[in-house]
């Protein structure tokens, strides 16, 4: 099946100078099973989040429902997204993008406080 | 097995890749870089949210208290219902089952679907309550809540001032902005899953091409993962009345 023909084209006997796959990456194919705990655990984490923001806990509820938001979107991007089975090259490019969302909100952020610095 | 001095070459492999591997990396990367300029066109409006939000407390409060939390949460279990499909269609694909990827793709595009008939409705309702900003703009539900008392969470609420109250008028421009850019996100990835739920009929890819598949999959999660935040950012601002 497709694991034989890509275990194959992982030999190094046609590629002497490994420039093709440097890592040496696996195809790797995620099992349904795993799918199915993906979204079992999506489904709980919607419930909990429902349930958590009728619970008056002060400045603790944004900050509760964004963790919960954050936990869902990694195990979204590691199985359904196959990040955890990609090269560096692609897990690096991902990492990368959500760091430079961060730069954009801090720089930005920055800027914002200090505008009426000491005027408030 | 193969022979290990093989060379593999399958029909869509193109002639400036070496390998299988390479050009299904390459496409991984490309689909990648794609998402991460969508990244920062999502994370520009959620910015301007964050900070709004900071200004404007007890505005964002009072008008994310009239959204409807049951059908948010119902459209959350949908997309997230629709994106599970959509992964085990690209497993379909992997293992070329035809009938299944199609199947998949279908429920895909059924649960797509009804997440945008839910948006409807919710959208309808704030046609009918005028919030949607501009000059048919009424504060009324939110400088006398006592007059909602079909709206519990409403219905609860401090009447705001006129001034804070219009500043509801900013929260549901967000509102519009971020949904309806995550909504014109969906309705592009259901045509291009008509397209996709044909090609697979045909069989296209039931032999080992799976990249427009898998790729297609990177962006129908990346839109799930955008609502992952849009419903609590949006839905769940205070719904614990702190009075």
């Amino acid at each position: 099946m497709a694991d034989e023909i890509h275990s194959d084209i992982h030999s190094d006997a046609h590629d002497p100078s490994n420039v093709t796959n440097p890592e040496h990456a696996e195809h790797h194919i995620v099992s349904p099973l795993q799918y199915c705990l993906v979204f079992a655990t999506l489904l709980v984490g919607t419930a909990i989040t429902v349930w958590a923001a009728y619970i008056d806990l002060g400045w603790a509820n944004p900050v509760i429902a964004l963790f919960i938001a954050c936990f869902k979107a990694c195990i979204v991007i590691l199985f359904f997204m196959h990040a955890k089975y990609q090269s560096r090259l692609i897990k690096m490019t991902i990492g990368s993008g959500f760091f430079l969302f961060i730069v954009l909100i801090t720089m930005t952020m920055t800027d914002y406080i200090s505008r009426a610095w000491g005027t408030w | 097995m193969h022979d290990a001095h093989e060379h593999v070459s399958l029909p869509q492999h193109r002639h400036h890749f070496e390998t299988e591997e390479q050009q299904r990396e390459a496409g991984s990367f490309g689909m990648w870089l794609f998402l991460l300029t969508e990244i920062m066109f999502f994370g520009g409006l959620f910015f301007s949210y964050l900070l709004y939000r900071n200004w404007y407390y007890p505005a964002f409060a009072a008008a994310s208290n009239q959204l409807n939390v049951p059908m948010g949460a119902a459209n959350t279990a949908i997309l997230i219902t629709s994106g599970f499909f959509m992964a085990l269609g690209v497993w379909a694909a992997e293992m070329r089952k035809r009938q299944m990827l199609v199947w998949m793709l279908v429920l895909t595009t059924v649960f797509g679907c009804a997440f945008i008939g839910v948006k409807y409705f919710e959208y309808k309702e704030k046609y009918e309550l005028h919030h949607i900003p501009g000059a048919n703009f009424s504060v009324a539900m939110f400088v006398n809540p006592q007059n909602y008392p079909q709206y519990p969470d409403t219905y609860s609420e401090k009447p705001l001032a006129p001034d804070m109250a219009q500043k509801t008028q900013v929260f549901f421009f967000l509102y519009f902005a971020m949904t309806g850019m995550h909504a014109l996100h969906m309705i592009i990835g259901i045509g291009l899953l008509f397209w996709l739920t044909w090609r697979a009929w045909r069989g296209d890819f039931s032999s080992g091409y799976v990249a427009p598949i898998e790729n297609f999959g990177l962006y129908w999660h990346f839109v799930d993962i955008v609502w992952l935040f849009l419903f609590p950012l949006l839905y769940l601002i205070n719904r614990h009345p702190l009075h």
